[in-house]
């Protein structure tokens, strides 16, 4: 199945990268403001999934060889690991910790460890989301 | 704080997505899986004992105290709970390991097993309401893909009903969920039980408390059962094993938490109904029972009588019946899976399902003759084996409270069960044989195996009647007098 709509595929092109971005904004921004892993999964995962509607799934496949179902086990594991990590520190389970590091380039930064738990739970929402799509499109023909 | 109470649900989670990763390595997930189940095993034991010396154990997720955080909350009756529900688990794996097949076994099988076994484990060890819902949800979620996993016909129309009711109920809860938390303003079930206790239970409460039961009974096949013998029939032996022995056991086990806990005020109202609804489930299990030949709706439809049953215990309402059904959902879990394991068998050894086309397995399979016999006689309370000390114990209970046509039905019940698999066993296990030596599939010892470790399980569990008579008591305390369970949850750091 090959669309050739050239609108949808230029602008998509550029879109994509928009929409990337603002997922990668929604996600490091959760936690104290609006925002966070599931949020930025989602939006990260229609940015996919506007590249499988504007090309076709072969094309994104090659281009991005994943298999999704990794990817939600992947984060999941991650997820439920930091709350595992607190266990081996001898902390209630689930506990977060932050502390601030001067970085070279980004100066005085936050680092938390709820932000592994929200990569983790990120990582699932894609892997989840894009899955369920790809097996409706493939049972679709 | 003890962490180690959460680790029955993290431990399957976590090795479960492990083992998505090893999908290729059938035997290094069959390893892995079983021996996740053992420790859970262990370490629910060692719990066990923890709660036993100091009383009720919880633990506050990332610090946060109640009311304001989640938790969960060990006492002895979840505890009980956890225990059975691993170990009878890992027999069923031990089943499934020779008979399910490697379809299914690279579909992911093993890892839905330990999420299914997280979400049991997590229901029964959640201190909020709200985090029952998720626990719940993924229970479901993993017994969505295990019941359709396969994908013959009749799984997929049976499944079908099952997501459906199951969703529906899943809705029911939020709402009732909402209600709840817009009344009292709270999750945390011990703090929802002081805020009822405070405000009386009035007639808006005991409706939302009606909503929850309507919900838990869907759950767990009190009267609302019509979806369960279909789907509990159609899965693989060793899946319908494990649902047959646990999903409905979670649905009571929230029955039993949330009406002894928070909506105990006004039993006139809701237990009246309970005992009402528990008395038709129990009359129409029996009919189910007996109207059928096909053995796998025999034994789906023993599910629904035990769980008429096991709510007797809690309509009736003391401390000794309560008693009794703790006992007797601990009873139910081993029975039942090796009666719907014992049923697979017979299904895969003849490859016929209804009783009056088979006859004299035992002189084929001697062994798994008398396993049924066990079996039966466990079920219908015969002493020592594990059925009599529930059966007593309700009895009793309901003797003490006046509730004579309760017992009655539950007794009678018991003679229901008795003939209903004696009917099975007269047709299929006696009787001139039918399969010659030349035809006789050999029996796995993978598959009788597993069969004996619950039999032994059903014997020790009747003989060790007072070795766990102290945490049955002390759970059936805890649950009779709710101010325990919620000075532990609310009484400050420990």
């Amino acid at each position: 199945m090959k669309i050739n709509d050239v609108i949808l595929r230029t602008i998509s092109r550029i879109v994509v990268f928009i929409i990337l971005t603002f997922g990668v904004y929604l996600f490091l921004s959760g936690h104290n403001t609006p925002g966070g892993g599931f949020i930025g999964g989602l939006v990260l995962a229609s940015a996919i999934i506007l590249l499988y509607l504007s090309t076709d799934l072969e094309t994104v496949q090659k281009s991005l060889p994943l298999d999704f179902k990794y990817v939600a086990a992947l984060g999941v594991f991650l997820a439920t690991s930091t709350g595992f990590g607190s266990i081996i520190f001898g902390v209630p389970f689930m506990s977060q910790t932050f502390a601030y590091f001067d970085l070279p380039i980004f100066g005085v930064t936050e680092l938390t460890t709820v932000t592994i738990f929200e990569a983790g739970v990120a990582l699932t929402v894609v892997g989840v989301l894009v899955t369920i799509i790809f097996s409706i499109s493939e049972d679709g023909g | 704080m003890n962490n180690l109470i959460v680790l029955p649900l993290i431990l399957p989670i976590m090795v479960g997505v492990v083992l998505v990763f090893l999908r290729p390595y059938i035997k290094l997930q069959r390893v892995f899986s079983l021996l996740t189940l053992i420790v859970t095993a262990g370490i629910s034991l060692l719990l066990l004992n923890i709660v036993r010396t100091d009383g009720i154990i919880r633990l506050d997720f990332g610090g946060w105290e109640p009311p304001f955080g989640i938790l969960f909350v060990a006492d002895s009756f979840a505890m009980l709970l956890v225990l059975t529900a691993s170990i009878v688990t890992a027999i069923c794996l031990i089943y499934a390991f020779s008979s399910i097949g490697e379809r299914h076994e690279k579909m992911y099988f093993y890892p839905f097993v330990l999420f299914l076994v997280a979400g049991v484990n997590g229901s029964f060890l959640t201190g909020d309401l709200f985090n029952l819902f998720v626990c719940f949800e993924v229970m479901l979620l993993a017994s969505y893909v295990l019941v359709t996993l396969g994908g013959t016909k009749r799984q997929l129309r049976e499944a079908i009903k099952y997501v459906v009711i199951n969703i529906l109920a899943s809705w029911f809860f939020l709402v009732a969920l909402a209600y709840l938390y817009g009344t009292v303003g709270t999750l945390n079930m011990a703090h929802i039980s002081e805020r009822v206790a405070e405000a009386g239970q009035g007639p808006l409460l005991t409706t939302i408390s009606i909503l929850f039961l309507i919900v838990f009974s869907l759950k767990a096949g009190l009267l609302l059962f019509f979806w369960l013998p279909g789907s509990y029939s159609v899965p693989p032996t060793a899946i319908a094993a494990l649902f047959g022995a646990l999903l409905t056991k979670v649905g009571i086990y929230a029955l039993f938490r949330s009406f002894t806990l928070i909506f105990y005020h006004d039993t006139l109202i809701s237990h009246t109904l309970i005992g009402i609804m528990a008395a038709i489930t129990l009359i129409v299990g029996c009919m189910g029972a007996i109207a059928f030949k096909d053995v796998r709706l025999i034994v789906s439809y023993n599910v629904v009588i035990a769980v008429g049953f096991i709510l007797i215990g809690l309509a009736v309402g003391t401390e000794t019946s309560i008693a009794g059904s703790i006992y007797y959902v601990i009873h139910d879990m081993i029975a039942k899976a090796m009666l719907f394991l014992l049923a697979g068998t017979m299904i895969y050894l003849t490859g016929k399902s209804k009783i009056d086309e088979m006859s004299g397995l035992i002189r084929n399979y001697p062994l798994f003759g008398w396993m049924f016999f066990l079996v039966t006689c466990s079920l219908a309370g015969i002493p020592p084996l594990s059925g009599f000390v529930g059966k007593i114990l309700v009895g009793q209970g309901a003797i003490e409270s006046g509730s004579y046509i309760l017992l009655a039905l539950a007794f009678l019940s018991s003679i229901v069960v008795l003939y209903s698999l004696l009917r099975i066993f007269l047709n299929t296990i006696f009787g001139e044989t039918i399969i010659s030596l030349e035809d006789e599939k050999p029996m796995k010892m993978g598959m009788i195996i597993p069969i004996v470790l619950l039999g032994i399980a059903m014997i020790s569990l009747g003989l060790g009647a007072e070795f766990i008579s102290d945490y049955v008591t002390d759970a059936a305390h805890t649950l009779a007098n709710p101010s325990v369970y919620i000075d532990a949850v609310m009484g400050g750091n420990k």
